[in-house]
Parts: structure tokens; C-alpha cells; sequence
């Protein structure tokens, strides 16, 4: 439908021709879709959430032994809303409940890797099969790395003395009904649109001039597709650009097209969600560095092993 | 009456202290808004997603922040 629409504006209606109808095509395209399906799978996504919170996922998690933990952190990381901003309470939260630290980093590693934004770009960008596979090996991480964390006895680390709980853990869940819980879907929603459109734009314009002026195979050629720094670079890369991973993505998209492996492209998608300086300046406030910089290392050797095996798989 | 709002500084806690006094402004009674932005009071309420609504002692809601009719009808 869109595809029809963009073309039939910029062919008939413009009545462009030539290398740069084709990319101001794409760029209309694109654009429109990724939008459309960023509000969708947003909403959606911030409307199951709703009957999720991390209030919740500590009384579960609490009591349960290390392994089995880390595995139900990171599964939770998926479906429970989470904001950067609030890790420390998370932190300290969970380490009141005495869970192990290294299962609250599943969760920690889990939750900005699958958020929203991320999850709507990929599946807009690069279909299902992908974003499957995304989920699958952020999780496979997360799992790996908090369970390894929690092997370095990280709870010295904490800078903080954190006296157990007392009392219930079950805070009463807000009670809402689905009007109330669409309405606050659609302004978390809008929310997250508003700070993100611009982003997109800005990416898939990009996107739309490399597609159109930038020879195939341009990555192979002077970046090397397939030489073996490769993947550590694209996941340094990742690091800063934390803000901006709606914009970054359609670059993705088009460096892949362009002979960029699928593997590199997985390991930077990652990085860019998973390794957050701002989510470690906000925990260097209650975690020694040498704890921050185990689960840099750790998330960081992972990620760039999961785009080695994918480079080699596919 | 007592009204506590939970939050470290994030933008949805200042949202929520906006419609707090909105709402305590429309009831037209006097009532007592303190935001608390100690980590171990906001521990001790159990409460991890901010910003959190408390309300004489018991907590109202965790995460969101709710409409001023829905804060009304908390204070009523």
C-alpha cells in the first residue's frame, strides 16, 4: 500500500525521473512505513506492558536459585516496562529481595536490549526472521553474561549497605481497566514518537541517498565485509550511539545491502541497545567501576561472539 | 491528608507532581504534597518504578502517572 502511494507521488504526481526519484522514493517509502509501524508495534507493545511491573518480576524472581533466575530475569526483560532512569531503584530494589546481582544484570542487559524502539525498527526494517533472531541471541547474553557476573561475586561491589526487606513484597498492583490502560499506551506512544520521528527521518534519508548513489558492494570494498575486525569494530561503534538507535537502524538496513555481514550488523544493532552509557553513569552511583566495567567486558565479549557466529553460520 | 510523590528526577515524576497539584488545587482543599527523592524512603515503600504515588502511608500507584481525575478521586 505504501509502496503503491510513494511511488505513484513521486513517478506521476512530481514527475521525477532517474537516480534521485528513485531515492527520494525510498525515502518516502520507508519513512512512512517505519513510522506506521513504529506507532503500531509501540502500542502494542506499551499496552501488554501494562499489566507488567518490576514490582512484580522482583516477588516472582525472589527466592528462586541462581540459573533458573537468570533465565526468568531475561525473559522478563522483554515483557516489563523499563526506563533507563529508573535502574537504580530497580537495583537496589531487587538487591533488598536478596536476588543475586548477576540476575539482576539478566534483567538489565534484557530490558534496553528488547526495548520498543528497538523492536519496531528491526521488525520494520529487516522482517521477523531477524528480529527472532535478535531476541533469541540478546537473550542467550543476557542469560550468559548475568549468570558469568554473578560468578565474580559482584555483590562486594555494591556500594551501598541494602538491609533486607521487610515486610510483604506484593505492592499492590494499580488496578485498571482497558480504556485506562490503552490510554496510557497511546501516550507513552506518542511520547516516544515525538522524541524518535525526527530520528527516523534523519536515518532513512541517509539510508535513501547511500541506496541510490553509493555503489553495492561498497562495504566489501573499502570496509572489508568479511575481514575479521570487522565485528569488534561495528560493536565499538555501537557504544555512543545509544540515543539514536531509530536513526541508526536504517543505516543498518542499507550498509547490509551493501555487503555489510548480517552477523556485524546483529553485533552493532546490539551494542547499540545492550552496552548504554547512560544506564553505567546512572549504576556508577551505587556499583564500584570495577563491577560496571566486568559487565561492559562481559556484554561486550558476548555481543561480538554472537556476530562471529552469525558471520559464520550465515 | 498526606500526599507523597516517589521519584529520582525523572521527567514522568515532575509530570506527576504537576498533576498532583492540579488535582489538590481542584479539590480545593489544603492538603500536604511532599516529593521524596531519597532512594532508601522510596525503598522502604517498596516501590522500584518510579514515579510512585503515596498516599497517607499507602501506595497509590507505581510507574505511571495518572490523570488528574484519577488523582481526584485518590484524594476525595
Amino acid at each position: 500500500m505504501w509502496h503503491d502511494l510513494s511511488r505513484a507521488f513521486v513517478y506521476e504526481t512530481l514527475q521525477l525521473q532517474g537516480r534521485f526519484a528513485d531515492a527520494l522514493h525510498f525515502f518516502l517509502y520507508d519513512t512512512v512505513k517505519i513510522w506506521f509501524l513504529l506507532i503500531t508495534i509501540i502500542f502494542a507493545v506499551s499496552f501488554l506492558r501494562t499489566w507488567m511491573n518490576t514490582e512484580m518480576v522482583r516477588a516472582y524472581l525472589a527466592g528462586k536459585k541462581e540459573f533458573t533466575g537468570n533465565i526468568l530475569a531475561a525473559l522478563f526483560g522483554i515483557i516489563t516496562p523499563f526506563c533507563t532512569c529508573s535502574a537504580i531503584p530497580l537495583f537496589l530494589g531487587f538487591l533488598q529481595a536478596r536476588i543475586p546481582v548477576g540476575v539482576t544484570f539478566s534483567f538489565l542487559i534484557s530490558a534496553p536490549l528488547n526495548n520498543e524502539i528497538a523492536i519496531a525498527m528491526l521488525f520494520g526494517l529487516f522482517g521477523w526472521k531477524i528480529t527472532a533472531l535478535y531476541i533469541g541471541f540478546g537473550l542467550a547474553v543476557a542469560i550468559i553474561g548475568g549468570w558469568l557476573i554473578g560468578r565474580t561475586k559482584a555483590e562486594r561491589y555494591v556500594l551501598l549497605d541494602v538491609p533486607v526487606m521487610q515486610g510483604d513484597l506484593h505492592v499492590a498492583a494499580t488496578s485498571l481497566n482497558l480504556a485506562q490502560r490503552a490510554g496510557d499506551a497511546w501516550k507513552a506512544t506518542l511520547e516516544i514518537f515525538k522524541k524518535i520521528y525526527l530520528w527516523v527521518m534523519a536515518g532513512v534519508g541517509v539510508g535513501a541517498w547511500f541506496h541510490g548513489f553509493v555503489p553495492a558492494e561498497f562495504i566489501a570494498d573499502y570496509a572489508g565485509g568479511d575481514a575479521w575486525y570487522a565485528v569488534p569494530v561495528a560493536a565499538v561503534m555501537g557504544i555512543p550511539m545509544y540515543a539514536s538507535a531509530a536513526g541508526v537502524m536504517p543505516l543498518v538496513e542499507v550498509l547490509t545491502e551493501k555487503g555489510m555481514l548480517l552477523g556485524t550488523a546483529l553485533s552493532f544493532m546490539m551494542a547499540v541497545t545492550a552496552l548504554s552509557l547512560p544506564e553505567a553513569i546512572i549504576l556508577k552511583q551505587v556499583l564500584h567501576t570495577r563491577l560496571i566495567a566486568t559487565f561492559f567486558g562481559i556484554i561486550g565479549v558476548g555481543i561480538i561472539g554472537v556476530g562471529y557466529l552469525f558471520n559464520i553460520i550465515l | 491528608m498526606k500526599i507523597e510523590i516517589l521519584g529520582t528526577g525523572c521527567s514522568k515524576c515532575n509530570e506527576l507532581e504537576a498533576k498532583v497539584k492540579q488535582a489538590v488545587a481542584k479539590s480545593g482543599r489544603f492538603l500536604q504534597v511532599e516529593k521524596v527523592s531519597d532512594l532508601q524512603k522510596i525503598m522502604a515503600y517498596g516501590v522500584m518504578s518510579t514515579p510512585g504515588l503515596v498516599i497517607d502511608g499507602e501506595v497509590k500507584s507505581t510507574g505511571r502517572v495518572p490523570s488528574v481525575d484519577e488523582i481526584l478521586a485518590m484524594i476525595a
